[in-house]
């Protein structure tokens, strides 16, 4: 069943066009990995998604319903996070979760908070002030978040961006664990290609807005007849 | 609209009312000293018999706890939305279910709330320091009170929208919207002081019939019925531009991506 569904996607700023006619579908349960060179389209795809984007043309259903006209009920079921969109470091860890615990109306929320920090192991944490985070303390915190309203689809965008490779590699350990507990559905976005190796079920690669190609990690390794994703990512970047 | 979306955005202000010096100063502080100020002022003109027969004390003092309830409306809408922008926090607010109508509320109570709050530290002061009770207008400072939230919260709506629309270097208008409105809406002095050409201005203005309503209670005791109905009137009608105008700015910054670039 698929959980995502774009058919010609097209979203121009102006005379530039940052995604032009991009379709494509995410199953239930798999992780697709959105790839490209800075500029690419990725965010903007992923922020129309969100609805944070207007597109210009094409169609965007989640859950077999538009976005655009179903956007409360659809973002109550879907969360995102990246290292680029602050929690309020004003706010100790434990507000910010209990905030975002009532945006997303959840039913007694101390005991999801808890049930989630000690998941995390962000239990020690929770009074603490949310400026005073380290960034991988930072990084599990937004994955909380994230993980508030049990979400069936999760976008993550770049979120190992920031992490030192021992955090990281913890990280995407904790994040397979989970969703292969709870089967959730992700889109997910690095320029990390190792990463995406071991995350992602199957890639799609953007360039100037298009799709150049997509596949399972492996079927695009040996398509391009390169020893890993990295070169794979080089060669058609480089060759469109 | 959804209860727990609005408490919950509501909470994320209140929260950091309990360990933000500034914050409070905000509220307990500068508005002491706003009305300390304007209680020399008065009282000085008072002795000095600059006044004749108006009781200047009563005039001044409430038209400056009035205009802080007007400013307090405006600037706390304005300054909760900037809040997230600072703490590059509007992305995630945006990326849950919560819809612009319940965002708009829980800035709107919360105004409430501050105003409630900077009404009674000034009706305080003033009865201890100048034995002014804010009661003795009647409580018809009740419905004018509202009026003036009312009509902050459309100048907050609109200066919100401004900042959608321009970005951070528009929101210098958040703190200075209201100096310019000051004037025009003749909070110390009565219309009929200005200009012929700026009371045009002037009687557009909601706020200006609850100033010079004030001034009207005061000097004849009566309240002035046309004078609270216009002011409503207007509330309504500017109330319905400023959504459109909100609606519409925010569905531009949608289209041209600026909503995501707002807090980066």
């Amino acid at each position: 069943m698929a959980i995502v569904e774009i058919k010609n996607l097209v979203k121009r700023f102006d005379k530039f066009v940052a995604v032009n006619d991009v379709s494509f579908e995410i199953q239930e349960g798999e992780t697709l990995g959105l790839l490209g060179p800075n500029g690419a389209g990725k965010t903007t795809t992923i922020q129309a998604l969100l609805d944070l984007v207007t597109p210009t043309s094409g169609s965007i259903k989640i859950f077999g319903k538009e976005i655009s006209e179903n956007r409360s009920e659809i973002l109550g079921q879907i969360n995102f996070s990246s290292p680029y969109v602050a929690l309020p470091g004003n706010l100790k860890v434990w507000e910010n979760l209990s905030i975002f615990a009532g945006l997303y109306g959840i039913k007694n929320p101390k005991q999801k908070i808890e049930e989630l920090a000690e998941i995390f192991k962000i239990k020690d944490l929770l009074p603490k002030m949310t400026s005073n985070l380290s960034t991988g303390q930072m990084t599990r915190l937004n994955l909380t978040k994230a993980m508030l309203n049990d979400p069936k689809l999760l976008l993550l965008d770049e979120p190992t961006s920031s992490l030192d490779p021992d955090i990281a590699d913890k990280y995407r350990k904790l994040l397979k664990k989970i969703q292969k507990e709870r089967n959730l559905t992700i889109l997910y976005t690095s320029h990390n290609m190792l990463e995406i190796e071991e995350i992602c079920d199957r890639v799609i690669f953007l360039n100037k807005g298009k799709i150049t190609d997509n596949g399972t990690p492996q079927q695009l390794i040996k398509k391009y007849g390169r020893k890993d994703l990295n070169d794979v990512f080089l060669a058609i970047a480089r060759e469109t | 609209m959804k209860w727990h979306r609005i408490k919950a955005l509501m909470t994320r202000h209140l929260y950091l009312y309990q360990r933000s010096i500034p914050r409070l100063m905000d509220i307990f502080f500068w508005p002491t000293m706003t009305l300390l100020l304007w209680g020399f002022v008065s009282e000085y003109l008072q002795q000095s018999n600059f006044s004749g027969s108006v009781n200047i004390v009563t005039v001044l003092l409430g038209a400056i706890i009035l205009w802080e309830i007007l400013s307090e409306g405006q600037h706390s809408l304005s300054v909760a939305f900037l809040e997230d922008i600072w703490e590059r926090n509007l992305l995630n607010i945006f990326v849950t279910p919560l819809k612009i109508s319940e965002f708009l509320a829980s800035t709107a109570l919360l105004g409430v709330i501050r105003v409630f709050l900077v009404g009674i530290v000034m009706g305080v002061v003033a009865l201890f320091a100048y034995s002014f009770n804010l009661f003795s207008l009647g409580f018809y400072i009740i419905p004018f009170a509202f009026n003036l939230i009312f009509f902050g919260w459309i100048l907050g709506l609109i200066i919100t929208a401004v900042i959608l629309r321009f970005g951070t270097s528009a929101q210098v208008l958040a703190f200075g919207i209201m100096f310019l409105v000051q004037p025009f809406t003749a909070v110390f002095y009565p219309v009929s002081i200005l200009p012929k050409y700026i009371q045009y201005i002037s009687y557009a203005l909601p706020s200006t019939y609850v100033f010079e309503g004030l001034r009207a209670v005061v000097n004849t005791g009566h309240f002035l019925n046309s004078y609270f109905l216009i002011s409503v009137g207007l509330n309504i009608i500017y109330l319905a531009l400023a959504l459109w105008f909100f609606y519409r700015m925010f569905a531009r910054v949608k289209k041209n991506g600026m909503l995501t670039k707002l807090d980066s």
